[in-house]
């Protein structure tokens, strides 16, 4: 382990800070200069605020360290809105538009003294699974710059696994902050639906988003969501709780339930199934059941997701007419403008899904497509309910496979989302959802593990992450593009 | 099995969409091999399931009713494409 890595945590960075080693100055420039030194081979952030996080670094340095993120850096995924700063979906048909207001999320991190340093990349709309759809084009896995780093929360996954920023916030929909975790080797937590305040999300699938954080520790993961949780009288679907905590507790006697068919079996990876059966096993060896569960209704996950996601992208997506925000292509007539805006303003993957979604939606089809999807919907949501009477966590892959070459699956509509098999039934079920990096493939890839916790349960799967993560700190590896590195030296930068 | 060049124009018409005839060649083919994909569900066994009205288990909650002030008029504005005395200028429809 580097010396310094430990400086790489948001824990470790705000202890530092407080005990007067580092000015939150000092930490926001180093941040800064590795955005500037790492990204133009990475085109992981596609705004930065080098003077506003700056001088809010300033005012913290003014006062006395009080917040649980006091100093630390965090990125946003550009689909979050921020006062005053582009906030552009990685779209063409928001770019250069800036919010009006905060969302909920960036009051909340802003007031625990996070210093945010700008806006990452993603697939558009958050349509994708690799960050190439992004109309600011691709962002690369700083562990092969040849991959991408999975998505559509790619750009906060490569921000965080070079150390730019200590953490990253992302949207998951179906997986996009889980497998772009997984693919760069870091933390994604997914939580459960309503958990966190969607007020100032860009809209994807609305009964499937939720934000959450990116970052390098299960540990870190747990302080920025106590930050960011709770109730907001601006989201009608949060959930009505008290704050949310977590303190780590031992795992012995948990009962892990195993996703048989995404451990092993076609479709896996060799060296995703070999490290998920060293986890299982490590698992076991600490005092854990290992209980196998077939489900066999996953096998409906993706297409229902596929369906349900749509049709909310088509209704969604309909705001943007170019009347009252972003892009606009003038016609003759009304009709003209709508049509010219959204043809020219939207990429093909969003036309595609918009498409698929109004299909689904319409005269004839609805019932067929959109009712029944609804229906399987539940049948799945049942089925998770029903295992977690049994299991306490639910263990399987993030993602079938490592990260994929650049361009790869760009051209097949559904190898894209078929990876998505892992992710998706916690967002169709509404449930937490945990990657922690589990190893490295024979190419020097990261591979992810997922951990499900039934609905309100962040507290158990961080707890098996984090128990897994002290035996493995497989994140204290770093991306090679990320070694060139000075250490962050305490006080000197300040 | 891809679908009727003619059914891709009409839901393109409906989401407002203008594609061009490689366009509608594409999506024909790629919503086509989507949606037999999504062949599976047919054979679910759903006619005695009761599909919530939303994803959220939570009872729906009204906010106390305590005025607030709204967001900036101008701030809003900001963000249009056209404006016009304070208000967003669109295409005429009359």
């Amino acid at each position: 382990m580097d010396g310094d890595a430990t400086l790489e945590t948001a824990a470790s960075l705000v202890g530092v800070v407080a005990a007067g080693d580092l000015t939150a100055r000092g930490a926001t420039r180093e941040a800064l200069d590795r955005v500037i030194r790492m990204d133009a081979s990475l085109g992981a952030m596609v705004h930065v605020s080098a003077e506003r996080a700056l001088a809010r670094a300033r005012q913290l340095d003014e006062a006395p360290p009080a917040g649980p993120l006091h100093g630390v850096a965090i990125a946003l995924k550009d689909n979050i809105c921020r006062a005053g700063e582009p906030t552009t979906c990685a779209s063409r048909m928001l770019t250069g538009w800036a919010p009006p207001y905060d969302a909920t999320v960036v009051r909340r991190l802003e007031a625990a003294g996070a210093v945010l340093v700008g806006k990452t990349n993603m697939d558009e709309f958050g349509m994708g699974s690799s960050t190439e759809t992004s109309a600011f084009g691709p962002t690369r896995n700083p562990w092969q710059l040849g991959c991408v780093p999975g998505g559509s929360s790619g750009g906060a996954a490569a921000a965080v696994a070079t150390g730019m920023v200590q953490v990253a916030i992302g949207s998951d929909t179906g997986g996009s902050i889980r497998q772009p975790a997984a693919l760069c080797g870091v933390v994604g937590l997914k939580p459960t639906y309503g958990r966190v305040s969607r007020y100032g999300l860009v809209a994807y699938g609305s009964s499937l988003d939720q934000m959450g954080p990116l970052a390098r520790t299960v540990a870190d993961a747990a302080r920025v969501l106590e930050v960011v949780a709770g109730p907001d009288s601006r989201d009608a679907t949060c959930m009505d709780e008290g704050p949310w905590t977590w303190a780590p507790r031992p795992i012995a006697g948990m009962r892990i339930g195993v996703l048989t068919r995404l451990v092993e079996g076609p479709g896996l990876q060799p060296e995703v199934a070999e490290a998920l059966a060293k986890a299982m096993a490590w698992y076991e060896a600490a005092g854990c059941t290992l209980v196998p569960v077939a489900m066999p209704e996953l096998a409906w996950a993706i297409p229902t997701y596929y369906l349900l996601a749509t049709a909310e992208v088509s209704s969604n997506l309909s705001r943007f007419e170019g009347m009252r925000f972003g892009l606009r292509r003038e016609a003759d007539d009304l009709g003209g403008t709508l049509e010219r805006t959204r043809s020219e303003g939207f990429g093909a993957e969003v036309k595609r899904r918009i498409l698929l979604g109004t299909f689904a939606l319409s005269a004839g089809h609805q019932e067929a497509y959109h009712g029944r999807a609804r229906k399987v919907r539940q049948l799945l949501t049942e089925a998770h309910d029903r295992v977690f009477r049994d299991v306490d966590v639910l263990l399987s892959c993030t993602s079938p496979t490592t990260a994929f070459p650049l361009g790869s699956r760009l051209d097949d509509p559904l190898a894209m989302v078929l990876s998505d098999v892992a992710t998706v039934g916690a967002n169709l079920a509404g449930l937490p959802a945990l990657s922690v990096p589990c190893g490295f493939d024979r190419k020097g890839l990261p591979i992810g593990m997922q951990l499900q916790g039934p609905r309100g349960g962040e507290a158990i799967i961080l707890d098996a992450g984090h128990a897994y993560e002290r035996a493995h700190p497989w994140w204290t590896a770093r991306p090679p593009v990320a070694w060139d590195l000075q250490p962050l030296a305490g006080g000197t930068r300040a | 099995m891809p679908i009727d060049p003619e059914e891709v124009r009409h839901v393109a018409r409906l989401a407002r969409l203008v594609l061009d005839e490689d366009e509608v060649t594409r999506m024909s083919r790629d919503l086509g091999v989507i949606l037999d994909h999504m062949a599976v569900l047919a054979e679910v066994p759903v006619d005695d399931v009761e599909a919530p009205v939303h994803a959220s288990p939570l009872p729906t909650r009204l906010r106390p009713d305590i005025p607030e002030p709204s967001l900036d008029r101008d701030a809003l504005l900001a963000g249009a494409p056209r404006v016009e005395d304070g208000m967003f200028r669109v295409p005429r429809i009359l």
